[in-house]
């Protein structure tokens, strides 16, 4: 009986640890991943250069502009969608999934557009839908002068922030 | 030798609270492109958020002078974040690499601690406890608040590996009442008492952490593990009757119930209480199939029942068992034959997985793979997971590289559109613009003259430079007749000379006299003309730039493309090659496990069988045993008839052999009884 137990209390332990069998060794693993690390470095590093050819061919610095969204009063607001317009054309139109709502939530800011504009001063109109935490939906726009000078132009949207307004959005250029 | 393997293992499969990703909120920021990539990490989108990172870090570094960039404030932090995104994204080596530079450098020591307690974290998880320590080593003064616990209870763990016990148990223990690890710091000091050979205490501990109550499925599933360890413990000493209270408090919808169902039943069954050890044994052979503790069931409930002497229902149960390790046996061969044929690899590279944060959670409920069910063990390995996730990660980079690759036949194309576009119009710009050019610089360096003499002006005062055109001209007219005069004097009249003389007083004084007007005004248009100029300047900037950009939108790309295009195709190469090892491994040790359980239920199935015919033995043993005793019965009672034939009454002996015949009951009609 004594056996058996001893038999019992090493298959409730033990089940874990034959997982590697002799054909594939911790090394053999060990040494893919470190592989894989190099190769994942490689590729960001080429991306890296993709991205700056990529930007320098098609948004030239004197003609490139890129709009940013972010939230500030993350707390009591659910973002549903957003459009943003440029001389009364629609250039962006995004509807929200649940993990980017949550980014934005934390912190982070969606690049939401980049394009091409002259140089001079254009309207942008933004708008947006919500939820409030009354759980009513809220609809809201707001317009912003854009002055395109010759360098890049980067326009952050503010929804909800100390300085909103009654539209609750803040314009604020980088 | 046992108990040294048993703690090993526990202390191998220690509960790690600690997310990989460090970066869970936004500082205030200091650049846009920061807080983008802050927003792929937050999604789990590490590749995007390091390459953004890097990128920004790269033009940052590029500047002639960075500190005056406003970047310059969070550059610590967006250090610590690259950082933080490799390691979420399992690039251990560069991360590392990355703090190690944070901590040899001459920022804040408050910087430099944190860097080192991260590195000392990538260390511990690498199963380097000796390195870790190293580093911990270097933390000097105290650590930020918010990193306090996390440092100690890093530090404990460490201890623990290393085998300083005694000082692991002292840090456990200044944060035993911190919420932070609730849970986890409990069941590390019970491990690490164990380990110290402090018995009693270790018991203590483990039994509080057995009672806590939390409502945290991390906390709930430890709890349960501190209870199975400590019944394991008690039967190993002996005490079966405490290990049924420990095996008890084990919940029945937890990770670790079906093992604890076993083990109550092998603790009645030690004490040899049959019945009672079918009790938990029946329960648990109803459960999920695939589970080791269900199989093993499925031997141990025939087992009691021949114990108790129901040969027949153990011989009906090894039946039932047996089929059931067949249909499993023939379960497991097709699932072998599914991963080698690549179906589980498809599985683990489904784009509808891609959405799921628990992806490998929730394979094992997919329907076409049925063979995850029986490796849910080897998936929650650290080394299994961590070879899916690379796999995926391969395929990830795999369709990234594809992508480029169109992308730059898409921009090859878009170069040759523009040169064909630009290439014929740009010669007659040119011509026009070096004719343009030339005025230009005409016109700027008379503006150039004027300005000089008015700044002159202010010094000397010179009349003359504001007279008008009309008057310059009336001046040269004048100065031709006094030329004539003096080449012919007979023409040269007292009157003509003082006309002469009172036309130029006129002129002298009608510009002297309006001098200051005439200066004021002088500036007011050289002010207007520079408004021109500035504009002028304006647009020939403009129109340079716009021709550079032009000629640039084209020129210049051929190798840079050619080059990226080449990196490329290498780079596929070598993915192509490490995913398909990084498959192999997958598969071979999925099948490995497969195999095992495979092993095992023929081993199972070898025991049912000679289990079934010992049942069938023991079975018929006892028909004939109870035959031999029921003819020696028979063959008593006959005996006492004969001896009292003379004084016996028929009538009784008849409802004797009526008595006899209902008590021929069949061993597995006893057994259903």
């Amino acid at each position: 009986m004594r056996k058996l137990i001893s038999y019992f209390l090493m298959a409730l332990f033990m089940v874990s640890f034959n997982l590697l069998a002799a054909d594939v060794t911790k090394e053999q693993i060990r040494g893919l991943d470190e592989q894989v690390q190099d190769i994942k470095k490689d590729v960001i590093d080429l991306t890296a250069e993709l991205l700056q050819l990529e930007e320098k061919l098609l948004f030239p610095s004197n003609s490139q502009v890129a709009l940013f969204v972010s939230l500030a009063d993350s707390e009591n607001l659910r973002l549903d969608s957003i459009q943003i317009k440029l001389e009364n054309k629609v250039l962006a139109y995004h509807l929200y999934t649940f993990r980017e709502l949550e980014a934005m939530q934390n912190g982070g800011v969606q690049k939401i557009y980049t394009g091409n504009i002259r140089t001079g001063d254009h309207k942008l109109v933004v708008s947006y839908t919500a939820k409030a935490s009354s759980g009513g939906e809220m609809k809201r726009s707001s317009s912003y002068t854009l002055k395109k000078e010759v360098g890049p132009r980067f326009v952050e949207i503010k929804i909800g922030g100390p300085d909103a307004g009654e539209q609750g959005l803040e314009f604020k250029d980088w | 030798m046992l108990r040294i393997t048993l703690f090993t293992i526990f202390f191998l499969s220690a509960f790690n609270a600690v997310a990989e990703n460090t970066i869970d909120k936004a500082p205030e920021l200091k650049d846009i492109f920061y807080g983008e990539s802050l927003f792929y990490s937050f999604q789990d989108k590490h590749f995007d958020a390091i390459s953004k990172l890097d990128a920004e870090l790269g033009q940052f570094y590029a500047l002639d002078n960075p500190s005056l960039d406003p970047f310059n404030q969070q550059i610590n932090f967006a250090e610590f974040s690259v950082g933080s995104f490799e390691l979420a994204y399992r690039m251990h080596n560069r991360a590392g690499r990355a703090i190690k530079a944070i901590m040899e450098s001459s920022l804040d020591q408050s910087i430099r601690n944190e860097a080192a307690y991260r590195l000392a974290q990538i260390f511990y998880r690498k199963n380097q406890a000796e390195n870790a320590l190293d580093i911990l080593e270097n933390i000097k003064g105290e650590m930020s608040e918010e990193l306090r616990v996390d440092e100690i209870y890093l530090r404990a763990q460490v201890y623990i590996s290393t085998g300083k016990f005694s000082e692991a148990i002292a840090l456990l223990k200044s944060i035993e009442k911190d919420e932070k690890y609730d849970g986890f710091v409990l069941y590390n000091l019970g491990i690490a008492y164990i380990q110290n050979d402090e018995e009693i205490k270790a018991i203590a501990v483990l039994d509080e952490m057995g009672k806590m109550r939390s409502d945290e499925r991390g906390v709930l599933a430890l709890k349960d593990k501190a209870n199975l360890t400590l019944a394991s413990r008690m039967l190993e000493k002996g005490s079966p009757e405490l290990a049924k209270q420990y095996f008890s408090r084990v919940r029945l919808n937890g990770p670790f119930a079906d093992r604890a169902l076993l083990g109550l039943g092998w603790v009645n069954a030690s004490l040899g209480d049959y019945k009672k050890a079918l009790v938990p044994w029946r329960i648990l052979e109803k459960r999920e199939i695939t589970s080791e503790s269900v199989q093993e069931s499925m031997l141990a409930v025939p087992y009691a029942y021949g114990k108790l002497d129901y040969y027949g229902q153990a011989a009906l149960s090894y039946g039932k068992a047996m089929d059931n390790f067949g249909s499993e046996i023939d379960r497991l061969q097709a699932s072998i034959k599914s991963v080698r044929e690549g179906k589980f690899l498809n599985v683990v590279l489904d784009k509808q997985s891609e959405r799921d944060k628990n992806w490998l959670h929730n394979l094992r409920d997919k329907k076409d793979t049925p063979e995850t069910r029986y490796i849910l063990s080897l998936m929650a390995s650290n080394d299994f997971q961590q070879s899916l996730q690379n796999y995926r990660d391969l395929a990830e980079l795999r369709t990234r590289l594809a992508y480029w690759l169109t992308s730059l036949d898409v921009y090859v194309e878009l170069i040759n559109i523009r040169r064909e576009y630009y290439e014929p119009l740009l010669p007659v710009v040119e011509k026009q613009f070096k004719k343009l050019d030339a005025r230009i610089r005409v016109r700027m360096s008379q503006r150039d003259r004027l300005d000089q003499r008015l700044k002159s002006m202010v010094i000397a005062r010179r009349p003359d430079y504001l007279a008008t055109a009309e008057e310059r001209g009336i001046q040269d007219r004048l100065a031709k007749v006094e030329l004539y005069l003096s080449s012919n004097p007979q023409h040269y009249s007292a009157e003509i000379r003082q006309r002469i003389a009172r036309l130029k007083g006129v002129l002298h004084w009608q510009i002297n006299n309006s001098y200051h007007e005439r200066l004021t005004k002088a500036y007011k248009e050289m002010q207007t003309l520079d408004v021109y100029i500035t504009n002028l300047n304006k647009a020939y900037r403009s129109f340079v730039r716009t021709r550079q950009a032009a000629t640039q939108s084209y020129e210049g790309y051929d190798i840079t493309i050619r080059r990226l295009k080449t990196k490329i195709q290498a780079d596929q190469i070598k993915v192509d090659g490490i995913m398909a090892r990084q498959g192999r491994l997958i598969e071979a040790l999925a099948v490995n496990e497969l195999e095992r359980r495979r092993n095992q239920l023929e081993e199972y199935q070898i025991k049912a069988r000679f289990a079934l015919a010992e049942s069938y033995d023991r079975a018929t043993k006892k028909q004939q045993k109870d035959e031999e005793e029921k003819i020696l019965q028979k063959l008593e009672q006959n005996k006492m008839l004969e001896q009292t034939e003379s004084v016996g009454d028929e009538s009784i002996e008849g409802e004797s052999v009526k008595n006899d015949n209902a008590e021929e009951v069949s061993p597995l009609q006893e057994a259903d009884q």
